[in-house]
This record gives structure tokens, C-alpha cells and sequence, in this order.
């Protein structure tokens, strides 16, 4: 089988591997969703969430190091959230005195930043360890699991198969790019051109993948009439769920709903 | 193996924990009624070409994204791609594309949220293909069918595409209570201001060597098939809503959170209500909220003038041919 340095999916034997992708699915949606809803500051709920994804990656496999490094990704947006430290009233805790501008933070400012960026951190490490232990075409299944329309699903799978190509597509343009305008790996020398050429250069080879996609989505066309296509998109019904699939279900569905009221209760 | 930047980090994909509940589910709503159109409509028009080309498509606008050029320093700008989808494949349709590459980004790649997703897809798929569609068709109209038209039209629809998303970024996290709305409007609208031109040049870019070698892709009649005038005059009051709302919200941030407090917008886990400390003083924060609202208004003209004028292009254009 290929593999493509682009596909995150990572095989493996894991409990979690072996879960069935539906339930991953709706459980890491649902996660993310309760962890949307917890309250500011409610940190013993934060720590209960935590160890939570903690224990999904131990139970994984996948490395506990591999997904906290990928989760960082994330963080640069939450530079976004950072003036809410400034700017929500309460008793102040420092101030900063930026020329002639004073920037007083709170604590309950500081609360807020620190909830959203944990907020934030925790769910997207349930996120890579769907995308890290599912391979896409389960997600697919996952996907028409929830009822996303057919055509949708049959569109998002049809783009995941041509990715890779189009990927490598665009990997080639850059490297051919790179020997015409004669790019060294040298500090201080510069990549040809003024601004305005390195767009349009960058432009026309958009328009060179887009052009390719057209054509190429012509013959995949061909491809499939010829194959018996007649537009409607047909797909093998769905397994059956096995008991344990629903027991696995209720019950971590069950425990997240009630961390929520737990943080409701008391934090509320 | 290179590593190249797959996905930049870029102030557009909104990452799951930065909007509140509320929020995300309203988008989530509003997203899934406008897709379910968009699928109705392309099936009508496409039939069962619709698959391949949507899917293949969406492929290659996201390894289009992976096409960087150095702008200055370590920064580099890249494709976002609604306003090229847009002007290549129709407003319908390009919302189906734009709706896949955000959703597949947000699946694989964690480049935005899943609970966000629904805004994620209203920012980029909904509102960048609006506005792009309304001010691509609108400069095509005063150009009148000649070549600079599709240029400057490229170019002008991916700026203002990438510029109003943006607004609606920034109003759905001063909505959440996560940013302010007068720190977090105008510093989204300027980062976006000058990225978007970047996208302005790509697109035009990639405009030119579509014309050069297919241009029977860009004739005028497709897009206007396509969408018709309903979606010309959505795409205005997007533009026009988020242009005045944005200085207004950023003018009166507590004004925007009575607002969502009245709407029960910040309740839902949300804490305490943020208010301007009163020790909190900002020097010309009043010529600076003058400011955004000036650019606010003269924005407004601008999409003004180009309504009125291309209404009275087209009307000038039917007494001709009576």
C-alpha cells in the first residue's frame, strides 16, 4: 500500500484502533462538545478532561509525546484570545505599562485566557487521535453513520483519494520553481523576482493545478460512466454496531455528561 | 522528505475551544441549510458530473494551498481559493468545494475544530464565496465583458473575500467573549487587509493562465447561470452587514455583549461578562473607533457605488438594446 507522508492515519493494533470508527466519531465530537460547554475555570473539570485524552492516547498507542507535539499546532491562535487577559473587570493582578498605554490584568481576565487556551489544547489532541487512528475511508462510513448527505460523503471521498496526487502535483510545481528561479539554500540570496512576479508565478501555477484538476476530473468521469455510473451514488450498507459498540457508548457518554453537571454544580 | 508547511497557521481556522457553544451551533445550523441548497442546485446543474469534478476540485485547491511565495521575511502567502473556485465553477458549487477542503482540513489535519467546523465552513465556504461572487459578477458587469474585468475582478473578489471573512471571524470571537471586539476587529481586518492582497495577486495570477490557455473557462455567461441575482444581492448584505457591524461592535464593544447577553449568547458556559475596566484607558481610543468607523463608511460607499453603478450599467445597457 502507498503511503503518503500526508496521511495522518498511523496503523496499529490498539484498543482505540479497533474501536469501531462511528464511535469514535460521535464520542470525540461529543467530547469536544462538553468540553466546549464546561465553564470558565472550572479546573478540576479541565484536569478530569485532560486525563481523559491523556488516557485515550496511552490506550492508543500512538505515543503520548507524537500527539502533545502535533497539538501545538493549534496554539498560535491563541494570541487571538490574549487581550481578554486586559480587558474583563475584576481585581487586578499586575500591570504593564506599554508606552504611554497601561495594560491592567485581571484574574478573572487571566481565567478566561487560560480556560480558553486549555480549552482549546485538550480538544484538538482528541482530534488528532481520531485522525491519527482512523483510516479515512472509516471516517467516511463514520460520516454517513450521522447522516452527512451521500452526495457530500461521496465528494469528500473523491477528494481524498486525488489528494495525494494533487499534492505530489503541487510538490513538483514547487520544485520546479525552485530550479528555474535558481533558489540556493544560502542565507541573504534572495528567490528571484520583485513581490508582484513571485505572486503571479505562485498564480499561474494554481491556475496549472486548477486546469489539471478540470481534465483530470473529465476523465475520471469517462472513467466511471464507463464503469456503469449513472449519478447516483450507491455504498455498501452500514455493519452492524455490536452490542459492546453501544455498552461503549452509553457508558462514556454517560460520564461525560455527567463531568458536565459536575461542572455545572459547582462552577456554574 | 521535505516538510513543507501544510497547512500555515493563519488567523482563519477557527481551532475548537475559542467559540462558545451558542455560537458554534447557530453556524453549524446555518451552514447545513446552505449546503443542503448548494447540493440541490449543483445537482441540478452539474447532474452527475458533480462527484468527480467537485471532489478533484477540492483535491487541487488544497494542494494549491501549499503553493507559498515569500512575501517578506519568514511570512508567505498562500491560497485560501474561494474566490477562484467562485469565478471558475459558480457560486453553488464552489461552496460544496470550499466545504470540503475546510471540512477534510479540519478532520485530518486539525487546521480548525470540529465543533467550529460549522463556522469554519460559514466563514470560508459561505461568506468568502458570497462576497466573491457578488463582487467578481459586479466588476464583470462594469467591465462589460472585457478582459481587464476578469483581472481586476479576480483580484478585487479575493481581497474583499478574505477581508470580510475575516470580519465574521472576528464578531463571532468578540460573540463568544473570547476576544474583544475593539482590539480583535481591527487587528483581523488589518492582518487580512494585506494578506488578502496576496490572495488578490494569486488569483489574478491564476486568472491570467486560465485565460491564456482555456478561455472558454471564463466566459461571462457561466457565473451569471449559476447564481442568479438572489445570491448577487446576499453577497452585497454580507458585505454591507459585517462592514457596518464590525466598527460599530468594535466602536461599542459592551454594546455587542448586551447584545449577546439579551440574546442569551453568553450564558451558555460562559462566566463572567467582560466589561471596559474603567482604569482601563486607552489614549485615542476615540479617534481610533473614528477611524474604524470611517473605514467602515467609506467601505460602504464603495460597495454602494459599485451597486448603483452596475445597476445603472445594466440599465443603460437594456435601453440600448430596446
Amino acid at each position: 500500500m502507498h503511503v503518503h507522508f500526508l496521511d495522518p492515519y498511523r496503523s496499529g493494533h490498539s484498543t482505540i484502533h479497533q474501536l469501531d470508527a462511528r464511535i469514535k466519531f460521535v464520542l470525540a465530537v461529543a467530547f469536544i462538545f462538553i468540553t466546549a460547554l464546561t465553564p470558565i475555570a472550572a479546573w478540576p473539570v479541565y484536569i478530569l478532561l485532560f486525563a481523559l485524552a491523556i488516557s485515550v492516547e496511552v490506550l492508543s498507542e500512538l505515543g503520548v509525546g507524537f500527539v502533545l507535539r502535533r497539538a501545538v499546532l493549534a496554539l498560535p491562535f491563541i494570541l487571538a484570545a490574549l487581550p481578554v487577559i486586559f480587558t474583563i473587570a475584576g481585581p487586578a493582578l499586575f500591570s504593564l505599562s506599554i508606552g504611554p498605554w497601561t495594560l491592567t490584568a485581571t484574574i478573572p481576565g487571566i481565567e478566561r485566557f487560560v480556560s480558553i487556551a486549555l480549552k482549546s489544547w485538550i480538544s484538538v489532541q482528541v482530534a488528532i487521535v481520531l485522525a491519527t487512528s482512523t483510516p479515512f475511508p472509516d471516517l467516511l462510513v463514520a460520516m454517513r453513520a450521522v447522516h452527512v448527505p451521500r452526495l457530500l460523503v461521496a465528494i469528500f471521498g473523491l477528494m481524498w483519494r486525488y489528494l495525494f496526487v494533487f499534492a505530489d502535483e503541487a510538490l513538483r510545481l514547487i520544485r520546479a520553481r525552485t530550479a528555474r528561479s535558481g533558489e540556493a539554500d544560502l542565507a541573504g540570496l534572495k528567490a528571484g523576482g520583485s513581490l508582484l512576479w513571485r505572486a503571479r508565478i505562485a498564480g499561474g501555477m494554481a491556475g496549472n493545478l486548477f486546469l489539471r484538476a478540470f481534465e483530470r476530473s473529465d476523465r475520471i468521469y469517462m472513467a466511471m460512466v464507463a464503469r456503469g455510473y449513472d449519478g447516483e451514488v450507491r455504498a455498501a450498507p452500514l455493519p452492524h454496531l455490536r452490542p459492546v459498540d453501544w455498552v461503549i457508548l452509553t457508558v462514556a457518554l454517560t460520564s461525560l455528561l455527567s463531568l458536565l453537571i459536575f461542572a455545572f454544580l459547582f462552577w456554574g | 522528505m521535505p516538510v513543507f508547511p501544510l497547512s500555515a497557521p493563519e488567523p482563519m481556522h477557527i481551532p475548537d475551544g475559542f467559540l462558545s457553544a451558542v455560537v458554534s451551533i447557530v453556524l453549524w445550523l446555518l451552514s447545513i441549510l446552505v449546503i443542503a441548497y448548494s447540493l440541490k442546485r449543483v445537482n441540478q446543474d452539474l447532474g452527475e458530473r458533480q462527484v468527480p469534478l467537485m471532489g478533484v476540485v477540492a483535491a487541487a485547491i488544497f494542494a494549491g494551498q501549499m503553493l507559498n511565495f515569500t512575501v517578506v521575511g519568514g511570512t508567505s502567502g498562500h491560497l485560501m481559493g474561494a474566490a477562484l473556485a467562485t469565478i471558475l465553477l459558480g457560486p453553488w458549487a464552489a461552496m460544496l468545494v470550499m466545504t470540503t477542503v475546510v471540512s477534510v482540513q479540519a478532520l485530518i489535519f486539525q487546521d480548525g475544530g470540529l465543533l467550529v467546523l460549522g463556522a469554519n465552513i460559514f466563514n470560508m465556504g459561505v461568506i468568502g464565496v458570497a462576497v466573491s461572487y457578488f463582487v467578481y459578477l459586479s466588476i464583470q458587469r462594469l467591465a462589460g465583458g472585457k478582459s481587464w474585468g476578469i483581472f481586476t475582478g479576480g483580484f478585487l473578489a479575493a481581497w474583499a473575500s478574505i477581508f470580510v471573512a475575516s470580519l465574521a471571524v472576528a464578531l463571532e470571537l468578540a460573540f463568544s467573549g473570547t476576544s474583544p471586539a475593539n482590539l480583535a476587529i481591527p487587528a483581523m481586518a488589518g492582518i487580512h487587509a494585506l494578506i488578502g492582497i496576496g490572495e488578490g495577486l494569486v488569483t489574478a495570477g491564476a486568472l491570467a493562465m486560465i485565460y491564456a490557455t482555456r478561455p472558454d473557462l471564463l466566459r461571462a455567461d457561466r457565473q451569471k447561470q449559476a447564481g442568479g441575482a438572489a445570491l448577487w444581492v446576499v453577497g452585497l448584505i454580507i458585505a454591507l452587514a459585517l462592514a457596518i457591524a464590525s466598527p460599530l461592535a468594535s466602536a461599542y464593544p459592551d454594546g455587542l455583549v448586551r447584545i449577546a447577553k439579551q440574546r442569551g449568547f453568553l450564558e451558555a458556559a460562559q462566566g463572567p461578562v467582560y466589561q471596559i475596566i474603567p482604569g482601563y484607558i486607552l489614549p485615542g481610543i476615540s479617534n481610533e473607533a473614528l477611524a474604524t468607523i470611517l473605514a467602515g463608511i467609506i467601505g460602504t460607499l464603495i460597495v454602494f457605488g459599485i451597486a448603483a453603478a452596475v445597476a445603472y450599467s445594466k440599465r443603460n445597457r437594456k435601453t440600448v438594446q430596446n
